[in-house]
């Protein structure tokens, strides 16, 4: 399981917001997001360290999918969505002015809640992020898309129906999918929006090992609600409370030791 | 079904009784005249409605039932239409997408369009005659004369193309409701995958938005073409002829009309009693034009409509 | 996807981010295009109400003269007269004026002296003659001219000296709407009311199609069918002298208004949030009762702004009218014939001299029926709008 991977890592009550040590790739300091007049996020800040997966936990409206869609700026396309302090990923603030969202998005992927498949065949799916960046090349659509789905663990089963529409899918096939369409265009970070809340059990372990899976190429920002998932997947645990950062860490240690009382009370079940 | 229960666990309720009565009454009133109309119109127009009918260019007294036919007004009425679409389905459509892809809800621009379109929606058709007549052929057409050096009217007169522009600037509020609606039907999951895999917004409208809404956007057109197809009062200044003996071959051309050759028939037939048969057979012809169409585009706007209930 | 290939990937491939805000000048280009053209309708809207008014400039600015004997300036005095006081009289543009050399402007000058001396002898003392028919007083107020033995309100764009009083044109139309309304409003309203919240779901499909589906008969059609067959019918059920009278012609105009009331009454209708008539029906109240105290109420404005989008519809109309009933008679009775509005415009038009008195008069009642509906269609619109604000917000 995830611990055997983790490396030692040194909290100190100085610096109580870093996740995990090492590679720190996304770095959040003092972000705040307004709705309006409503403050959606209250001055977060966060690392989170390349290729682990880091789980946002919460109860609903705590900003936990707030902040994972400020990632890659899904956020720009609500009206009146204000912004303050910084995101950086890779050094780079993703909240410049010489930002290209577009280019942004294309290495921060993102999987959502909802499968949402396009209305096309499998194998169209899986290519238009590449069509969308100007490859034309059939043999090497045919390689990316077979790569894709063999990562997302759904070659198996779609490799004899790739032109057939993708809705004919079940609802797990479809989340894989999705996940395959994602790592598609190699992002170097997926934002993963709650992606088995919809699935059953069985469909929902699997997307939990292809999780697993996926960890060793990129870094993963997933969103659960579902504690035992998180401990099952997660490298280490943000735990968000009205649109406030309360505590983060090895996912281990917020499960077993948290230091604050509303973590505990959360993650032991007591509310949420 | 709630009225036999009603029955049983209660006493009569008159009040229930005569309101939901008189009510459906009402519904069943207006499917009568629907039924009357139709019903009088397939009826008496059927019989009469001959292939030599429709496909006789007619001599100058059309109102012979013998030699008349209606083949110069059903070309005109499609020529017309047809025009007219070229015209009002670019904006139309662009219009829609950028007011629900685009603009910024709640802007004060954003709800004068809006009005606009509205307001377009409620113009009377005779005004947009006098507006053809008053724009098109009194300012543009004549300028356009002016600056060819033209001897005589040639685009500062009645003609097809004014006619056109006339109905796409009317049925311009049909195509943008219609699209608006389609595109409004397609889930907000779908657009935001687009742009979540790296899909610029125009990218993301084009390949995975628009394909979706084509549906849609055909109701818009058929609607603006039924719609337009009967439509009289806008092309009377602006491009109708009362008789040709050829057909149109010119932009510049006038043309004949069916709808309008309902008019001249009906009204201004010397015996009326003689006309009546071919009068029956050409309002059935406009209607297989213009009713078709319109019930071809309710019945995909109302599975449209089924589909955005489906979605929530 | 091989591990390497992130190898020391951790912040240099970032900077690829950085392109600046306008990396996509096709994209940008693309949006401003889009913008631009749904700009469109607003211009539309806009030119309109331009082109319409700008024919009918001179009757509002009270500077078209219809008068048939007019002062005559003879040729001679032409030296006398200021240019600008020279090139009303000759009725030219400027550029025209400018253009024309002395020789022809006398030329004009005699055209015109000659044009006043053919008046027939007899109209030469007639008041009538020497009256401008396009000022408001004349359009408005009634005369009592030669051989009339009482003032009246007359509308006779014929003859040597044109009338144009618009009352009987307004009047007309009023009665024809009003009408119409008085058919359409109660039948839509009680079908909307019957589809939206008694019928079951399965005759509610079929049905609200089909009404809809009224509004796809071409007006022509429903003239026709009001002039050939309604008319008769009525006549012989009513027993009234003319055939072809308001009464008809409003009773046809409703066959066009009832789809639009009815539509917009039941969406109004529908969108009453669902729980008002499920906390009725918990207490007990019948389906009727429900309809009628709780949902009729919270949709009254919608029902509102569907009356009055209907007027417009109604006062617009213009083929049913023009084929059943167009004497402009001065008359209130229904059973009398009646000249509406659009009736007038669509049938005189094609008479009327363009950029003459007539012409201009016809499109002076174009704007005037373009700003009435475009009031009618704004304050239906508003209604409408503000129900649903309120509507969404209690769901």
């Amino acid at each position: 399981m995830a611990e055997t991977v983790l490396p030692k890592l040194e909290v100190t009550p100085q610096n109580p917001l870093v996740v995990g040590a090492g590679a720190s790739l996304i770095e959040i300091s003092n972000l705040s997001l307004f709705y309006g007049k409503s403050r959606a996020l209250k001055d977060v800040s966060l690392k989170i360290r390349e290729r682990v997966v880091t789980a946002f936990i919460g109860p609903s409206g705590c900003g936990k999918s707030t902040l994972l869609r400020c990632l890659n700026r899904m956020n720009d396309l609500i009206d009146g969505v204000r912004i303050e302090g910084s995101a950086k990923i890779g050094g780079h603030d993703i909240y410049a002015p010489d930002v290209d969202v577009i280019e942004l998005r294309k290495r921060v992927g993102m999987v959502f809640q909802k499968s949402n498949p396009f209305p096309k065949s499998i194998y169209d799916n899986v290519a238009y992020g590449l069509k969308l960046q100007g490859v034309t090349s059939k043999g090497e659509l045919d390689t990316a898309v077979e790569q894709s789905l063999i990562g997302a663990a759904l070659w198996d089963e779609v490799k004899d129906r790739l032109q057939s529409s993708a809705l004919g899918l079940s609802g797990g096939q479809q989340q894989r999918l999705c996940i395959a369409r994602a790592i598609a265009v190699k992002p170097e970070i997926i934002l993963m929006d709650e992606p088995a809340s919809a699935l059953d059990p069985i469909a929902t372990s699997r997307v939990e090992d292809l999780i697993l899976e996926l960890r060793k190429d990129f870094t993963i920002v997933i969103v659960t609600h579902n504690m035992q998932q998180a401990t099952r997947i997660s490298d280490e645990t943000a735990f968000f409370y009205m649109g406030e950062l309360i505590e983060s860490g090895p996912t281990q240690k917020i499960f077993t030791m948290p230091k604050q009382k509303r973590t505990e009370d959360y993650v032991t079940g007591r509310f949420g | 079904m709630t009225e036999i229960q009603n029955f049983k666990t209660r006493k009569f309720d008159f009040a229930s009784f005569f309101f939901s009565g008189l009510t459906g009454f009402s519904t069943l009133l207006i499917l009568a005249i629907l039924a009357v109309i139709l019903g009088n119109i397939i009826i008496n127009g059927w019989p009469n409605l001959t292939w030599h009918f429709v496909s006789t260019i007619p001599k100058k007294d059309f109102f012979d039932p013998a030699t008349t036919g209606v083949l110069p007004m059903i070309i005109g009425t499609t020529i017309r239409v047809f025009m007219m679409t070229i015209f009002v389905l670019p904006i139309g459509v662009i219009t829609a997408i950028y007011l629900t892809e685009y603009a910024p809800s709640g802007s004060w621009l954003t709800r004068i369009i809006r009005a606009a379109v509205n307001n377009l929606a409620g113009v009377p058709s005779i005004v947009f005659g006098l507006f053809g007549l008053g724009f098109f052929i009194n300012f543009i057409g004549r300028n356009m004369d002016q600056l060819m050096h033209n001897p005589g009217p040639v685009w500062g007169q009645p003609a097809v193309l004014w006619a056109s522009l006339t109905l796409a600037v009317m049925t311009m509020p049909v195509v943008i409701v219609a699209t608006e609606e389609s595109l409004k039907a397609i889930p907000m999951g779908l657009r935001e995958a687009s742009l979540a895999i790296g899909a610029t917004k125009l990218e993301t409208i084009i390949r995975i938005v628009l394909p979706q809404a084509l549906p849609g956007i055909m109701t818009g057109g058929i609607l603006a073409v039924s719609r337009a197809a009967g439509e009289v009062a806008p092309i009377l200044f602006t491009g109708v002829a009362y008789y040709m003996a050829s057909l149109p071959g010119k932009l510049s051309d006038q043309f004949m009309d069916l709808g309008y050759h309902v008019f001249v028939l009906s009204t201004q037939s010397p015996d009326i009693e003689k006309t009546r048969p071919i009068l029956y057979a050409t309002v059935l012809v406009l209607l297989l034009l213009t009713f078709a169409l319109n019930f071809v585009a309710v019945l995909i706007r109302a599975r449209v409509r089924k589909k955005l209930r489906a979605l929530g | 996807m091989p591990q390497q290939q992130h190898q020391g990937k951790l912040t240099s491939g970032w900077m690829g981010i950085h392109r600046g805000h306008k990396a996509r000048p096709l994209e940008w280009l693309a949006e401003k295009f889009i913008f631009l053209v749904s700009l469109s309708t607003i211009l539309m809207v806009f030119l309109i109400f331009v082109f319409v008014a700008r024919e009918a400039l001179p009757i509002f600015l009270g500077k078209e003269n219809s008068a048939l004997i007019k002062p005559v300036i003879p040729p001679a005095d032409i030296d006398k007269l200021k240019s600008e006081e020279l090139r009303a009289y000759l009725n030219l543009t400027e550029k025209q004026f400018q253009k024309m050399d002395r020789e022809t402007k006398v030329d004009l000058m005699l055209v015109k002296q000659e044009a006043q001396s053919e008046i027939p002898e007899r109209l030469l003392n007639d008041p009538d003659a020497k009256l401008n028919t396009t000022e408001w007083g004349a359009m408005l107020k009634p005369r009592q001219w030669a051989s009339y033995n009482k003032p009246e309100y007359i509308w006779q764009p014929i003859g040597q000296i044109h009338k144009y009083n618009i009352i009987p044109l307004f009047v007309g139309s009023l009665k024809i709407t009003i009408i119409g309304l008085l058919f359409a409003v109660p039948l839509a309203v009680g079908a909307a009311i019957y589809i939206s919240q008694l019928a079951r779901p399965r005759v509610r499909e079929v049905v609200k199609p089909v009404i809809e589906m009224l509004s796809g008969i071409p007006s022509v059609v429903v003239g026709f069918f009001a002039l050939l067959i309604m008319a008769t019918v009525m006549q012989k059920v009513f027993g009234y002298e003319t055939r072809l009278n308001a009464f008809v012609a409003g009773v046809a105009l409703s066959f066009s208004v009832i789809p639009l009331v009815f539509s917009i009454a039941e969406d109004a209708l529908t969108s009453v949030p669902r729980s008002y008539t499920q906390g009725a029906l918990a207490l007990g109240a019948s389906r009727w009762q429900t309809a009628w105290q709780i949902v009729l109420p919270a949709a009254t404005p919608g029902v509102f702004a569907a009356v009055v989008l209907g007027f417009g519809r109604a006062i617009g109309e213009t083929m049913i009218v023009l084929m059943v009933c167009s004497a402009s008679v001065m008359s209130w009775s229904i059973f009398d014939s009646a000249r509406s509005i659009t009736t007038t415009i669509a049938a005189e038009m094609a008479e009327a001299v363009a950029g003459g008195h007539h012409y201009r008069i016809l499109f002076m009642l174009g704007a005037i029926l373009f700003a009435v509906t475009f009031v009618s269609n704004m304050l239906g619109e508003l209604v409408i709008h503000r129900l649903k604000h309120k509507m969404e917000g209690k769901r």
